[in-house]
């Protein structure tokens, strides 16, 4: 497949901005294949072919081939995986440790689920080969709790990966052990930062630690651990298969590769699309019907709720880490909620700070009473009890948070306060001045319009 | 939150039945065998009393604690922190609408609204069948199958206030349901010991359901040259009013093409043109 590696392309100008040249599937290839999940459609689609190729390599070999491949973690920071295996003391004595963060839960992130559900070997041979490479025999998935069918085929795949020789003992004859286990969360979000999930992980409740010691250092049980994204680490297989070359095909310089695009809310086609990193929202709407008939696009989030939001301005900035990040965002996971017109951005921020307050693990002061007070704010100027000087203390709050704890949570925090009030002050503005909102919620609603369901929003 | 209570201790927790004991305690050592150190069972083992109880009740903490050589008070404060584990009796079939901000906007929040006074129960609360506990859930990584709600933690996807009445209506009348992505519904009990790390053993129960969901293919779809899909799977019983029949296109609204996403101008983005008032 011919990929485009340009960026900003404009609509409009033809074939070359076409679905088909602008996508390019490859963990989502054949999702809609009958039995797409099993190791039997896996193998058909070269399934564990990555993996002979990789252990065929030195391990320090195996780990600057992906280094120099240029794969960045798709969990949100985008630190090179490879980078990371790197950091792993050898010959430390030291049982080692990797650890899959499958902890999905940033609001509008919705790819590691589905990848799961519809192609759970591409993960499963990403973690053979990863731990061939920094030298660990015992793997772990921490799946969050509240997605039951995946973990049915997340059990089933490794059941089958065991019977068929890719798991356990002296690996494809070449005497690598590895045990993987599936770990079910319990609910909660902040588990998704990599020290809270390896605390979880250890039987604890799910506080961030103080780093350093960073996790290849002192991670699970205090032992060199690598904790990588569901996506990072499935992305691995066609990099060793396909070639190093072939990724970097892809993208840019420093952000090579492919990666899922989800496409959520009020869209004329939400869902996943994989494509080469530095795609665009325009292109991606473009190709998909744009935004729900009649409306346009009013604010969006490059990578969930914690990514500063972007509105109409940011169409063309090039969805990648560079990029999202020189236009005042963060990639993160690109999980892009698009939301029209009809939505209230009053609304929308008082919610996902309702979420931060309940997620905060209460660990640091600044995000546990920080996220505590924006709520009671919030609530205030949505419901026209609000006053101006709250405006500058709803900043002043965020600004307190931001950078003030432990982890990134009190940052996301932050997030969506100090860009909802960089470009919808005036939209809070008239929340004070006219006493309430003036949104309708029920012209937000997917059903809005359609014939004899309005009715029922009001019920 | 937590009711507190003062006054006289609690006694402590009775233990389990002999036999109830025998059969968790044999299934708790499988789970711990799992890990290089036990206390990571601890979440499993959780798991496994509320597959037990449908909660997690002191007794199971304490069975919990006993195992794991921990306190109660550190089994506790992990039983606490987390909002899958449920600290009181509830319903057999967990009600979960996800009402973080996408959803809530996509229609989660009437939905929810719906529910609450459909059942008579607030947040938290359980239907007096004893079926349905109802409760608004955070994002849950459907995002492209808004508005979603949980049951027992199975996708129903793109629901409505319509569709979800009807979908506690067939839970609380015992009616089978099966959800939009994945298996048929099995008691919180029996999704409890899943997560606790028995595979479901019900024949066909990993197939069921059939591959990815229709939203997670429209990328692909559209890298094969193939036209977008219909945007929206029906309501649950309902007919598909307005996506395409097979063999005929473009019936709907939804498939209308649209030049970009800035395609209408004419509305401005605030609030002051538009419907406000």
């Amino acid at each position: 497949m011919t990929v485009s590696t340009q960026h900003g392309g404009r609509p409009g100008t033809g074939g070359e901005h076409s679905a088909e040249k602008l996508l390019a599937p490859v963990l989502s290839a054949f999702w809609d294949e009958p039995g797409s999940w099993t190791l039997e459609t896996y193998l058909r689609h070269d399934g564990y072919q990555g993996l002979r190729k990789a252990l065929a390599m030195n391990p320090d070999d195996l780990i600057a081939y992906v280094k120099d491949s240029g794969l960045r973690g798709r969990g949100g920071a985008g630190f090179p995986t490879g980078m990371k295996w790197q950091f792993i003391p050898q010959g430390d004595g030291k049982p080692h440790y990797l650890v899959v963060n499958a902890d999905e839960s940033e609001p509008g992130t919705c790819k590691d689920i589905p990848l799961l559900y519809a192609n759970p070997h591409s993960l499963i041979e990403g973690i053979v080969i990863a731990c061939y490479a920094i030298r660990s025999r015992h793997a772990f998935i921490y799946l969050r709790g509240e997605v039951v069918p995946v973990l049915r085929r997340l059990h089933e795949a490794v059941r089958e990966a065991y019977e068929a020789g890719y798991l356990g003992t002296d690996i494809l004859g070449s005497g690598l052990d590895l045990e993987l286990t599936v770990h079910a969360g319990a609910g909660a979000y902040i588990c998704g930062e990599e020290t809270a999930l390896l605390d979880s992980l250890e039987g604890r409740r799910g506080q961030p630690r103080l780093r350093p010691p960073f996790p290849a250092v002192a991670g699970l049980y205090a032992c060199p651990t690598v904790v990588n994204n569901v996506e990072s680490i499935a992305s691995v297989p066609a990099i060793l298969h396909r070639g190093k070359d072939w990724f970097r095909s892809m993208g840019s310089e420093k952000s090579p590769g492919f990666t899922l695009y989800s496409l959520s809310g009020h869209v004329a086609s939400p869902g996943q699309y994989e494509a080469p990193l530095g795609i665009t929202l325009r292109q991606l709407l473009d190709m998909s019907g744009g935004m729900r008939p009649g409306h346009r696009l009013k604010f969006w989030t490059p990578g969930g709720s914690s990514t500063p939001m972007f509105t109409d301005e940011h169409l063309d900035v090039p969805l990648d880490y560079e990029g999202v990040g020189a236009a005042g965002s963060m990639l993160g996971t690109k999980a892009l909620q698009c939301f029209d017109e009809t939505t209230c951005v009053v609304r929308a921020v008082t919610r996902w700070t309702e979420f931060y307050a309940h997620e905060s693990c209460g660990k640091c002061t600044p995000c546990r009473e920080g996220t505590y007070w924006l709520v009671q704010l919030l609530r205030d100027i949505e419901a026209g009890k609000g006053a101006m000087d709250d405006l500058d203390k709803l900043n002043d709050i965020a600004d307190n948070i931001n950078g003030k704890s432990f982890c990134a949570l009190g940052d996301g925090a932050a997030s969506p306060i100090f860009s909802s009030l960089k470009y919808f002050r005036e939209e809070y503005e008239q929340h004070i001045t006219g006493k309430g909102c003036p949104f309708d919620p029920a012209k937000s609603t997917a059903w809005a319009g359609r014939n004899g369901m309005d009715a029922e929003v009001n019920a | 939150m937590t009711d507190v209570s003062l006054g006289m201790p609690q006694l402590p927790a009775p233990d389990y039945p002999a036999d109830v004991r025998a059969r968790l305690e044999a299934d708790a050592r499988e789970v711990i065998a799992r890990y290089p150190g036990s206390r990571s069972a601890l979440l499993p083992l959780l798991h496994l009393v509320q597959s037990e109880e449908g909660y997690v009740s002191r007794t199971g903490m304490g069975f919990c604690a006993e195992l794991l050589d921990l306190t109660t008070a550190e089994v506790t404060a992990v039983a606490t922190f987390y909002s899958m584990y449920r600290r009181k009796e509830s319903g057999d079939y967990q009600v979960g609408v996800c009402t973080n901000t996408l959803c809530a906007v996509m229609g989660g929040d009437a939905i929810f609204e719906e529910l609450k006074e459909h059942l008579g129960v607030g947040n938290g609360e359980t239907t007096e069948d004893g079926a349905v506990t109802l409760e608004h859930i955070e994002c849950n990584a459907a995002c492209d199958f808004a508005p979603v709600v949980m049951v027992n933690w199975e996708f129903f996807d793109n629901q409505t206030p319509d569709s979800a009445r009807r979908l506690v209506d067939d839970l609380r009348a015992g009616r089978p349901v099966t959800p939009t992505r994945g298996a048929t519904l099995c008691s919180f009990k029996e999704t409890s010991r899943i997560l606790a790390g028995f595979p479901d053993e019900r024949p066909g129960a990993v197939e069921a359901g059939g591959g990815a969901g229709p939203a997670s293919l429209v990328g692909l779809r559209l890298a094969r040259g193939e036209s977008a899909s219909a945007r929206v799977v029906h309501p649950r019983g309902e007919a598909p009013a307005d996506s395409p029949q097979p063999g005929s296109e473009h019936l709907s609204s939804h498939d209308a093409p649209q030049q970009t996403s800035a395609s209408d101008p004419e509305h401005p983005a605030g609030p002051a043109g538009e419907e406000g008032e």
